[in-house]
Parts: C-alpha cells; structure tokens; sequence
C-alpha cells in the first residue's frame, strides 16, 4: 500500500445534472435489484471504472457493531487487501475517520504536506479521493457524525472529481443505507423474540442463572435468581438484610471465581431471604465474552442443600455399617482366635446334621489333609464322622439342651483309639427352635493314663505308707524303750540319790555316836584323861570328822549331780564375802607363817549369786592354798574390769604346785596329786571337784595356773547375774 | 537362886540320846529324855521343859508331827524346840523349820556346838519373854 497525504481537491466538484442519464438510471436500478451491500458495492465500483475515469477503487462501510471501518468490495485491488482493510472509527484524527465525517471528496496524494499524518491504502501509493456514502435518510438514526462509508478513489489523472462519483456515491450510500436499516429492523425484531424466548426459557429453570459484567454487576438474572439476589422498598426488612448479604457472598465468590477462562465450580452458601434458612448452593461460572470485548460470566447456582444432607447422611449411614462390619470381623476374630486357641476339638453342626464349623484339633480329627491321599486315614475319619453324627442326632432328639457322652474315635493318621468325652449345647433361639450343637471334645486319653498313673502312684504311696507305718512303729517302740529306759534310769537316779542321803544318814548316826563319845571323854566327862588316852581320842576324833567331811562332800556331789542342789540368787558384795572367809580361817592362817593378803579391785560392784556356793568355793580355794604352801605366800586378790561381764576371784600360792598332768586331773573326784600329803592335810579329795562343779552351776568356771615347786594360781570367774 | 534349865532330849536311838544327856548333865542343865514323839509330848505337857532336842525320825509319832503339836499347844508353843537329825540334806532341814522347829543341828555334831546351840536359844528366849 503506498503511503500518501490527504491534500484539497484541486478544483470544486462540478455537479452537471442531466448529463449521462441513461447510464445512471442502469446504476440505479441495478442497485435497486441487489439485496446484499457487497455485490452493491462491487456494481458500483465497475459502473465507476466504466463511466467516471476510475481505475481503481475500494469500497470502505462504517460497521457500528465492530465499531471499525471494514472493506467492502474493491475493483484493481487484490480481494485480501479489501478484506484486511481495517480501521478504528474511534481514531477520530485519522484522515479518512476525518472523511467519513464529511460530506464532500478529499483529495489525498502520494506526496507533498508533511502536516498530515501518512498512511497506507490498498490503493497503493497514489494520489486517490475520498468520497463520502450519501447517508441518505433513515427513521431514529442517531449518530449522524459518521456516514455509511467512503470510496477511495483512484483515477488516471489527478483532475477534478467526475461528476458520476457523486452520483454514484449518492446512490450507493442511499441504497447501503436503506439495505442496512432493513437488516437492522429485521434483527432487531428477531432479537426482540430470542430475548423473550431465553428469559422464559432461563425463567423456567429453577435454579438461579445470571449473567455478571466484569465488575460482577448483574446484567441479567431469572426469577430464581432474583429470589435470592434481589429486594425492594415493599420487602421486609430481614429479606433485605438476606439479600444484601447474599450478594456479597455471591459477588466475593465471583471474584475469586473470575481469573481465568475456564469454567469453575465451588460451593456457596447462602441464606435463603424468605425462609431464613442455609442453602448450600453449587456455583457453576462460565467466563463469557460480550461484544466490543467485555467479559462477565454466567453463573448457575445449584441448590444441593439437600443433596449434602443426603450425602451426608449416606456418609453417616456408610461409616455405621463400616464400623459395624469391623465390630463384627473383630468379634469373629476374637471367636477364631478362641476357637482356634482351644487345643479340644469344637464342632457346630447344623439341625441336618452337617459339620458347619471346625476348629483345627477338630478338623484333625474329622478330615483327610488336603493332598495326602490315604484310604486308611479315609476310613477312620469317615468312621469318625459316623460315630459322631450318631452322637449329635441323639442330641437333636433328645430334650436335654446338653449332653454328655464318650467316643470312641481314631486318630486318623496313626490309627489309635482316641477315647473322647464329648459335651454337646444346643444353641436354640428364642423360639425354642434348635438351630446348632456345639460339640466340644475332651482327649480321654491322657485322663487314662493319669489315672493309670495315679492308681500307681496310689499303689506305691500305700507301699511308702505301709513302710512308714512300720517304721513308725519301730521307732516308737523304741521310742517306748527309751522312754522307759529314761524312765528307768530316772527312778535309777532317784533310788541312787535316795540310797545316798539313806547312806548319809545312816552313816552319820554311828559317826555321831562315835565323835560324841569321843569328845565325852575328852570333855572329861567321864573323869581325867591320861595324855596318851588323850591323843588316841584326839586320833579317833580327827578321823571321825574326816570320815564326815567325806560323807558331807559325797552328798554335795550327788545332789549337784542329780540337779537337786538348790541356788539361791542374791545381791552379794564379794570384798564382804572375802572378809567372811578371811575370818573363818584365821585359825587356820594363825597355824601357819605364811603371808596372807588380799587386793581388791577399786570398785567391785555388787554380784548376784548363791553366797553360800561362792563361799564355800572361796573357802575351799584359799584353805587348800593354806594346806599346800609350806612357805611364802598366799594372795587372795578381786579383779572386776568394769567392760567384762565377769568378777575374777583368784587365790594365789607359792605352794607346792601342781605338774602339768595333774593339772588335768585336778578338778576330777578324788584327783588329789598326792594322795599322802592329802590326807596328811585331811582334805577329802573332793573340794575341787565340788568347787568347779558348784561354779559351773553358777555360770562361772575356775581356771588354774601352776608349776611344780613355784605355786599355783587358781581363779573363780563369775558372772555379774548368775544363770 | 533358880533351877537349872531344864531340856527335854527325844531320840529313839540310845547313845544318841545318851551323849547329850550325859554332857548336858555334865555341863550343869536338868535333863529329861523321850524315845518316841508321843513320849515327848506327854514329857513336855507334864514338864514344860525350857528347851527340847527334838530328833525327827521317830517312831509312834515322828519329830515334826510332834514339833507341831508342841507349837500348837498354849502351854509349849513358846518353848524353842531345836531339831537334831542326822539328815543332811536342805529339803529335811527346810521340813523342820516349816513344822515349827526354831533351829536344826545335823548329826553328828559336837557336844560342845549342842550346848552352845540350847544356851543360844535359851538366852533368845530369854530376851524375847
């Protein structure tokens, strides 16, 4: 397309009526034969060529729907150049919009003014004129501004405009007008009938539709829409509130529904206006174009309020059964789980007498094992079956809901007898009707044995008992034996003790007669004694008394020995005791020149004991001191350490000593070392045997250090409580 | 001047009763004697001795019975009976101070410790009446 400036026409168009009539009498009625404004366009242009120094033209119309200036027809042009031909009528200073709105030719050239603003035709770049459409008139045309449209022009010369252009122009506007008012009126009409048919036909629908504008404005909404979405003056005032909130809700649902292009779904909950009530509503927006590039949408609301309930409900009901059916799956389970748990075999069986369930100890007992093909384990398990179906039948007849039975079954993989203790239920519903037995079997077999078993552990347990029985026997003869033996022994005892204090006393009645005689003579009762008689009577006297310090030591013995020598405990002070002592063999002592001394400990506490017994130990102690110290020295001393439990009474002499063998035998009956020098000191050979026997039955013990020839320590010990 | 006092001796056995007797009249005290235990209190009723020494195995009526009798009677119970018996052992001793003897002497014993014995009960009595 050539580029060319707009430039005023040269001369003025000079209008010759009259002139070429006939050939534009044939334009006119040639227009007035085409019913379409292309072939219009097209005839005018070749009457143009022909009659007015055309050669090349372009037919350009004003489309208001499009808003655009469109080619129409062309002559000289290539067809893509007429249809590409476009222009914004908005473009108010474009040259030819400028034309358009004229009503005389412009004349535009390839070249020249730069004060217009070039641009490109389909003509190319040559001078061409722009001629106006006639607009011709039409009822109610507003517009005015702008014609139908304009021919551009192109002729071999640059002269003034020929008069059939405006005669063309004249006729071709008149009729393209005419023609466009009449698509017009018909469109219009038919618009008017579609409009009417769609808003019945959206009116009939239900569900509320509306058509949005992009600013989510309602351009069109059917009743039910309007039942939602739309109140006046004359509605109450909560419908109006409902109302209110309904668009905001819709129109915040648009929004965010409105970026992109493809249809969206979403849910809205809104408020019915007349009920008050919720509806949940499933919004269907289409974005849809509208002329001139506007776009809105088109919404369908779909009420599903009861939809979701239902669905809801069916959820609710599903979740039920699904808990249900787990509940269930779980008890069987559990059953399985204890039926199979149970090392007895169970069976339920049907009222036709059909094993129904099994638990594996069972199915042991009443099957073949899958794949093991075994006509003897065939033949017991049949023989199993018979035996049992015999039993259950006899349970269906009987009145009994249960009964007890033994079976004798076989084990069907080793042929055994298996005796079985079978307890049968019968599971009876509500309307006494039986529907099952459960059969539960016991292994017999180990009852046997156990009870085999038991009888021998019985047998043997009598055998143990019979022993016992004899053995217990035996030991209480025995016991009997001993007991009588100790019996015996007692009286043994008691019959020796008696003989003894029978012995005593008759002993002691001649020894009586026999030391008083005595000492009648040598009183003087019986007048005066020659000194020879008196010696002999002193002899017989001195051996009379020893024979009763004897008799006296004997009975001491005995009675210690027979546990009948009576203690009695009392608080004792051993510094007094000793000082008792002292004083009974001062006579004794006087009879000697020996040193006696004794030390005593700085606090010697209080004892309980027998006085009587540790007296006479004491006495007997330090008198022997006394007997077997030729020279020297006897030391009677008292050691109480305050952290023992026992007082130390020990009497030391540095007499004749005692050997290391004697030593052994000292405290035995009659164990004196040298029996001479005993009896020449009239001991009895006695003492210390009484004397450690007297201290043991105090809970105290004598303890003796000596060396021949170097003297001899003996100690009393004895606890602060006697025993 | 007053009598010397007098002392029962009962024993069954002579020279028991003899050498007591013989030493106590030797010694200066009236002696009355009893063989048996009812000797002794017929004795003693009649006499009403100032000390007895009372053996206690007797016959008829033994020693303790009739040291009992004495006690129980108003005109003896205050004379001190001394026991003198040839049993050693602690139970006869502790039978004859239950049945009312005032002490006991174990046989054999010296004539000298039996008259030291009826002086020192003779002078008790005498403190105590």
């Amino acid at each position: 397309m050539g580029r060319v400036v707009q430039v005023k026409p040269r001369t003025a168009p000079v209008r010759r009526p009259g002139a070429d009539v006939g050939p534009r009498l044939e334009l006119a009625e040639a227009l007035l034969a085409e019913r379409e404004p292309r072939p219009c366009a097209a005839l005018a242009l070749r009457w143009l060529v022909r009659h007015a120094g055309v050669e090349r033209g372009l037919c350009v119309v004003a489309d208001p729907d499009s808003g655009r200036l469109t080619g129409l027809s062309g002559i000289g042009v290539a067809a893509s150049a007429v249809e590409g031909f476009s222009l914004d009528l908005e473009d108010t200073t474009h040259p030819l919009v400028v034309a358009l709105a004229g009503a005389e030719p412009v004349a535009f050239h390839s070249s020249g003014h730069a004060l217009l603003r070039p641009f490109e035709t389909p003509l190319g770049a040559v001078s061409f004129h722009a001629v106006p459409l006639s607009r011709g008139s039409r009822p109610g045309d507003s517009g005015g501004e702008l014609g139908p449209g304009l021919l551009l022009l192109a002729g071999s010369d640059d002269g003034p405009v020929h008069e059939g252009v405006f005669w063309a122009a004249e006729l071709l506007g008149v009729r393209l007008t005419s023609l466009w008012y009449d698509r017009v009126q018909v469109d219009e009409r038919r618009h008017k009938r579609e409009r009417g048919w769609l808003l019945e036909i959206i009116n009939a629908v239900t569900d509320p539709i509306l058509l949005t504008d992009a600013d989510g404005r309602i351009l069109i909404a059917n009743a039910g829409a309007e039942t939602l979405l739309t109140a006046d003056e004359g509605n109450s005032e909560g419908r109006r509130r409902a109302v209110a909130l309904n668009n905001m809700l819709f129109s915040a649902s648009l929004f965010t529904a409105a970026e992109g292009n493809e249809p969206t779904r979403k849910e809205l909950l809104l408020v019915d206006p007349t009920e008050g009530q919720d509806l949940l509503f499933e919004v269907l927006s289409s974005p849809v174009k509208a002329r001139a590039g506007e776009t809105g949408a088109v919404s369908v609301l779909r009420d599903v309020t009861d939809l979701r309930r239902a669905s809801e409900q069916i959820e609710e009901n599903y979740r039920k059964l699904r808990a249900a059916e787990v509940e269930a799956r779980a008890e069987r389970d559990r059953l399985d789980l204890i039926l199979n748990s149970v090392l007895d075999p169970i069976l339920v069986t049907d009222p036709a007498g059909n094993i129904v369930l099994m638990n594996p100890p069972a199915e042991r007992m009443f099957t073949v094992a899958r794949g093991r093909r075994n006509a003897d384990a065939e033949r017991r398990v049949r023989a199993n079956d018979a035996v049992f179906t015999s039993f259950v039948s006899n349970v269906y007849a009987g009145q009994s809901l249960r009964w007890r039975g033994e079976l004798s079954l076989l084990d069907p993989e080793t042929g055994n007898a298996v005796p079985m203790e079978a307890i049968s239920g019968k599971v009876v519903t509500k309307h006494g009707e039986d529907t099952a037995i459960v059969t539960i079997l016991h292994d017999l077999t180990e009852a046997v044995e156990k009870a085999q078993l038991y009888e021998q552990i019985k047998r043997h347990s009598e055998e143990l008992r019979e022993k016992v029985r004899e053995a217990t026997a035996e030991l209480a003869d025995q016991n009997e034996l001993l007991r009588r033996q100790a019996f015996e022994l007692e009286q043994a005892s008691a019959l020796k003790s008696q003989f003894l204090a029978n012995v005593s006393h008759e002993l002691r009645t001649p020894l009586n007669a026999i030391i008083g005689y005595t000492h009648l003579m040598l009183e003087g009762v019986s007048g005066e004694l020659t000194t020879g008689q008196r010696d002999k009577l002193n002899r017989v006297d001195s051996n009379a008394r020893h024979l009763l310090a004897i008799i006296n030591d004997l009975l001491d013995i005995t009675r210690i020995e027979s546990g009948k020598m009576p203690i009695q405990v009392e608080r004792v002070l051993l510094s007094e005791l000793i000082d008792e002592v002292m004083a009974e063999v001062e006579p004794l002592i006087a009879r000697t020149k020996l040193a006696v001394t004794r030390a005593l400990a700085p606090h010697v506490p209080e004892i309980r004991t027998d006085r009587q017994k540790v007296k006479q130990i004491v006495l007997n102690l330090l008198s022997n001191a006394l007997k077997f110290t030729p020279q020297g020295s006897v030391a009677i001393a008292i050691d109480a350490d305050a952290s023992l439990e026992e007082i130390a009474v020990a009497v030391a002499d540095t007499g004749i000593g005692i050997s290391e063998d004697n030593q052994r035998t000292i405290f035995e009956a009659f164990g004196q070392t040298d029996g001479s020098y005993a009896k020449r000191h009239g001991g009895t050979g006695l003492g210390l045997s009484i004397c450690r026997r007297l201290a043991t039955i105090l809970g105290g013990r004598i303890s003796l250090q000596s060396r021949p020839g170097e003297g001899s320590t003996f100690t009393l010990y004895l606890p602060r409580r006697a025993r | 001047m007053s009598l010397p006092p007098l002392v029962l001796i009962v024993d069954d056995v002579d020279h028991g009763r003899e050498i007591c007797a013989e030493y106590l009249e030797f010694r200066g005290f009236r002696v009355a004697t009893a063989v048996d235990g009812q000797e002794a209190l017929d004795k003693a009723f009649a006499l009403i001795p100032d000390v007895i020494l009372m053996d206690l195995s007797l016959p008829v009526i033994d020693g303790w019975e009739a040291t009992r009798r004495l006690k129980k009677d108003e005109r003896t119970k205050e004379i001190p009976v001394i026991a003198l018996t040839a049993h050693a052992l602690a139970s006869a001793h502790d039978r004859a101070m239950e049945a009312g003897c005032d002490s006991v002497v174990t046989k054999p014993c010296l004539p000298r410790d039996l008259e030291a014995e009826v002086r020192r009960q003779l002078g008790a009595h005498e403190r105590e009446s």
